[in-house]
């Protein structure tokens, strides 16, 4: 500590990964944007997945999505829900659909996003409200 | 002009150890019976070797035990892991290194006691803190959420799926060293338990143990040595990425890249391919490689494998030992693709031989379809 080397101030400051969980324990759900090609990002990198670009930029999201792929674990414990959820700015994330039976879950359904707060928190999604989103 | 890799190198050297359920014997073990297998098939010894390409899922510094154990210092080596399809990447690594001179005799080679370690086996240190909150169960979820993707764009069904375990189980029934041999039905498959929907109990490959290796020369010194050679006509590789829910369509893999790489390579297609094997680490692979690589269009495989084309006797024989799903699967895969191409081209199958292979096809994938590899053999009459 108390040392400063010549780093390059673009990237100075909570990598990628602790600015996320950041905003999570703050209850924002962030995700990158590209400021040069628009493409959404998760999860969070230093660059663009689309274009390469490092000019990222965070931006809270709606949490609006589609389910894009499901699959019901069948565990003694109790089954339960995967999905891969399409989020409405692009980006895809695992995650799991809750408030609705593990196996009715459906590719295409509206959901919406929520935070499960803690110490590692991690957003789910419930099926939106009102129909199609 | 023909590609400066295709047909510079052949495999001269196979080792397989057949032993998939070896209680007190750990992976190195496996991996360095298998080596010595190889080596005598080729008519080389250890001192020979060179090169050495190797990757294990119970060891980070693969190489250097290997290396150790084997009592060689190789002047090149690559211990590249992306999964069960490694081998197909060294392969690719050692006919650049050979063909280059960085080494004159490169040695694949595999061992895993992934049966008999049971739950002692540490998984890999890999974590994936954004899949971990979720617990899919690894890594059958990620494979279950593309085939749920592809039921819905394709309108592939369970049925299809477990047609490709039936006609793995009876290419098994003809190979005598093929762990699971008894008769398999639809039925069977279908009420299967299930895992991860929609995959079963049964839409998973085995666990075994055991070990593989593959020796390889250029060309010149391949035909002075007593095996007859299976060239390497043309080698890709293709990387999409780690987790499932970065892949960018969870119904195309990237051997669609993998596979176009290597047709260019050997300058054949996918209709001049008689024998093919696709990495079968779950049913649904079958499908995405039967597609991917060419053999029919997005979405039509369902139907041609029900149509029995895949199976003995049918048009395009597919994963002749039994695949994953019947024969082995130690862990990672990849080399045993490899290894029934070249008992084919040799012509020494037996009852499962399939008839006057020149060219033939392996294909491995790792990961969650994460990496893929091709890598396309031939005859001498195919250089």
């Amino acid at each position: 500590m108390g040392h400063t080397t010549n780093t390059d101030p673009r990237f100075d400051g909570p990598g990628p990964d602790a600015q996320y969980r950041q905003a999570l324990l703050e209850g924002r759900f962030v995700l990158q944007h590209c400021e040069d090609c628009s493409a959404a990002r998760f999860p969070p990198a230093l660059v663009c997945r689309s274009c390469g670009s490092a000019r990222l930029s965070w931006r809270v999201s709606p949490g609006a999505g589609e389910v894009y792929a499901t699959t019901t674990v069948r565990d003694r414990a109790g089954d339960y829900n995967v999905a891969i959820v399409q989020l409405e700015q692009g980006a895809r994330m695992m995650s799991r659909v809750d408030g609705i039976a593990a196996d009715a879950v459906r590719i295409g359904l509206p959901v919406q996003a929520h935070i499960v707060p803690g110490d590692e928190p991690f957003v789910v999604f419930t099926p939106a409200q009102g129909g199609a989103a | 002009m023909s590609h400066p890799l295709r047909g510079r190198t052949a495999i001269v050297g196979i080792g397989n150890t057949r032993r998939w359920n070896a209680p007190d014997r750990s992976p190195f073990d496996q991996l360095q019976e298998a080596s010595v297998l190889a080596l005598e098939d080729a008519g080389l010894r250890l001192k020979d070797v060179d090169g050495l390409f190797c990757s294990l899922s119970t060891s980070g510094l693969p190489v250097l035990n290997v290396a150790e154990r084997l009592g060689i210092q190789p002047r090149h080596a690559d211990g590249t892991m992306v999964g069960g399809a490694s081998f197909i990447f060294h392969l690719q690594s050692a006919m650049s290194a050979l063909v280059n001179g960085l080494c004159d005799v490169a040695l694949i080679c595999y061992g895993s006691n992934q049966l008999t370690a049971g739950g002692k086996l540490a998984s890999m240190p890999d974590p994936q803190p954004y899949e971990n909150p979720y617990k899919p169960r690894y890594p059958i979820s990620s494979y279950a959420l593309a085939a749920a993707r592809h039921m819905h764009e394709h309108g592939t069904t369970r049925e299809h799926l477990a047609d490709v375990a039936v006609a793995a189980r009876a290419w098994a029934q003809l190979n005598p060293d093929a762990f699971m041999r008894e008769p398999l039905t639809r039925e069977q498959v279908l009420a299967s338990r299930m895992v991860s929907d929609p995959l079963s109990k049964a839409d998973c490959c085995l666990v075994t143990d055991g070990g593989a290796a593959l020796v390889l020369t250029r060309a010149d010194r391949a035909r002075d040595l007593p095996r007859k050679p299976a060239y390497l006509l043309g080698t890709g590789i293709g990387i999409s990425h780690r987790q499932i829910s970065a892949m960018p369509d969870l119904t195309t893999t990237a051997a669609v890249e993998s596979g176009q790489r290597a047709y260019a390579m050997a300058g054949v297609g996918p209709r001049d391919i008689q024998h093919r094997m696709l990495y079968d680490a779950f049913t649904i692979n079958t499908l995405l490689f039967l597609e991917d690589l060419g053999f029919c269009k997005k979405g039509e495989a369902g139907p041609l494998v029900s149509s029995g084309a895949i199976s003995p006797g049918g048009r395009l024989p597919v994963n002749t030992n039994g695949g994953g799903l019947s024969c082995n699967h130690p862990g990672m895969y990849g080399l045993f693709t490899v290894i029934e191409c070249v008992e084919q081209l040799r012509g020494q199958c037996g009852a499962r031989q399939v008839p006057g292979v020149q060219l033939a096809l392996a294909h491995a994938n790792g990961g969650v379809l994460s990496s893929q590899a091709t890598a396309i053999l031939g005859s001498a009459d195919t250089l």
